[in-house]
């Protein structure tokens, strides 16, 4: 128990003397997700609407995989990242493993079918009456396309919390892809399996309360553009 | 209309924020992969010595801590160009088979058999790493077990051969975990387990286990540094891994394992023996 009080403790103290290695993990932790999601979104939203908009054949296993995808695990698309981006890897040229880069594409692989997944939902559930009026009204499919998705905005919101909140939660991607590197791919989780390993569970509570501060500060900026339009 | 371009800016800097990332990293000559067992990292030494280094040749340093048998892997692979580990035996196969080269002790520490207070296989005063397995065995006491092919895991399945044993389930607990964890589940199951001496002080706070068998010959905990051959794959930084490893021999990098720790737990947590062959420290 007071090793619960000492981490709480721990976290205003870090917080409050603005202890230089504790912010530059916050940075880089938000930095990185929030990138990763970005990217995620430039690919999902398009991929999402496309698949919700669209019949072909296949399309039925393809939201299945969709779906499967969104629970994607992360140790999983961190082994094949790692696998990849190996200097004997397809991608070993870049020299990008254990950067904050490696993490940012593995990040983005997780949270892009979290978000195809919701855009694809929340695209489905506008009434069909709507796009159809649309098209009636003279509009292009991709006029169509836009307005459809500018009426599932509020799931749409849903679907980048989803995704950042998944990502920077996430430990097993940014471990293996990153290395846990001090001052330079160690973020707020992977910081956590090391303190804890090392016996610092105070720090490790003091962590793992920023993280939950940080991931609920974003997800309220979110909900406020949610909830106002 | 404004929230699209309002929209569309904030992804355009968030790609931006993303292109820049890269060129972030370090030019490639420039940087040197160590593949590293948990216990230097836990223990902190790596967090003094590597700035050091970086200082001194300009270098950068991407640690990557992993059991020893994964470093191993990753320096065979010519995926890290040089190697820190502890586990002997492992360690002169690799450089049998080529895959590392120029092995060099740094220094060493003890491994300890930790148990509970109770100590239901009677084991305090024995002297004996391997008679002390001996007899958790014989008495069913549980022992955990690291179980993944960390230099700590390899130490310990070396003295279960000595001792002619095979340990298994029920008593026997395999935790796949690193050395703090394990730490943990053998203090919360009433278990025997093995540890380095660092990692055990740095947990003396926190588990009640007690030192039971010290000071034993096979418990020796040998750390050596190895380069990697560049023939293992493409782009291997020989330069910077021998750069690396020559820094670990240095008298002055010597001189600062020698004090290291004793500031946070009273006692050095390594002893540096830089110089010496397998044979010296036997």
């Amino acid at each position: 128990m007071d090793v619960l009080v000492g981490g709480v403790v721990e976290a205003l103290r870090l917080l409050v003397t603005g202890d230089a290695e504790v912010w530059a993990i916050l940075r880089l932790s938000l930095l990185v997700s929030a990138s990763g999601t970005a990217i995620a979104l430039l690919l999902a939203i398009p991929a999402g609407a496309a698949l919700a908009l669209t019949r072909f054949r296949g399309r039925q296993l393809l939201v299945s995989l969709v779906n499967t995808g969104m629970g994607l695990p992360p140790v999983v698309v961190g082994l094949f990242v790692t696998i990849l981006l190996w200097r004997s890897g397809p991608f070993g040229a870049w020299e990008i493993l254990y950067t904050p880069a490696a993490i940012v594409i593995a990040q983005a692989v997780i949270a892009a079918p979290i978000v195809t997944g919701i855009t694809l939902a929340a695209v489905q559930s506008v009434p069909s009456a709507f796009r159809l009026q649309l098209l009636g009204l003279g509009a292009s499919r991709l006029q169509m396309t836009w307005m459809v998705l500018r009426e599932a905005r509020l799931p749409m919101l849903a679907a980048v919390m989803a995704g950042f909140g998944g990502v920077i939660s996430e430990i097993g991607a940014s471990m293996m892809v990153g290395g846990n590197i001090k001052g330079s791919t160690r973020t707020l989780t992977t910081a956590m399996v090391l303190e804890t390993g090392k016996g610092n569970f105070d720090i490790a509570i003091a962590l793992s309360i920023l993280l939950l501060t940080l991931v609920f500060l974003v997800n309220w900026a979110l909900t406020a553009v949610q909830q106002r339009g | 209309m404004l929230t699209v371009v309002r929209r569309l800016a904030l992804a355009g800097l968030a790609v931006l924020v993303v292109a820049t990332l890269p060129s972030r990293a370090q030019t490639p000559g420039r940087t040197v992969i160590l593949s590293t067992t948990t216990s230097t990292q836990d223990a902190g030494l790596l967090d003094v010595l590597v700035p050091i280094f970086e200082r001194r040749s300009g270098y950068t340093v991407k640690t990557i801590s992993v059991g020893t048998g994964q470093a191993l892997a990753l320096a065979a692979r010519g995926e890290a160009d040089v190697t820190l580990a502890h586990a002997p035996a492992l360690e002169r196969k690799h450089v049998e088979d080529g895959k590392t080269r120029n092995r060099r002790l740094v220094m060493c520490n003890d491994f300890v058999i930790v148990g509970p207070e109770a100590d239901p296989a009677g084991l305090k005063g024995e002297k004996s790493a391997v008679a002390a397995l001996k007899r958790i065995a014989e008495k069913g006491a549980r022992f955990v077990s690291r179980g993944d092919k960390s230099g700590t895991h390899t130490l310990e399945l070396a003295l279960w051969k000595q001792a002619g044993l095979t340990p298994a389930a029920p008593w026997y607990i395999e935790s796949g975990q690193g050395m703090g964890a394990t730490l943990g589940i053998a203090d919360d199951r009433g278990a025997y387990t093995i540890t380095d001496r660092a990692t055990a002080l740095a947990f003396a706070r926190r588990v009640k286990l007690r030192a039971m068998v010290e000071g034993d010959k096979p418990l020796l905990n040998i750390y050596s540094v190895m380069e990697v051959n560049p023939a293992n794959g493409p782009r291997v930084n020989a330069a910077g891994g021998k750069a690396f490893a020559d820094f670990m021999l240095a008298p002055e990098t010597q001189a600062v394992i020698r004090t290291f720790g004793v500031d946070k737990y009273g006692q050095a947590l390594f002893v540096p023996i830089g110089g010496k062959t397998d044979e010296d420290v036997k």
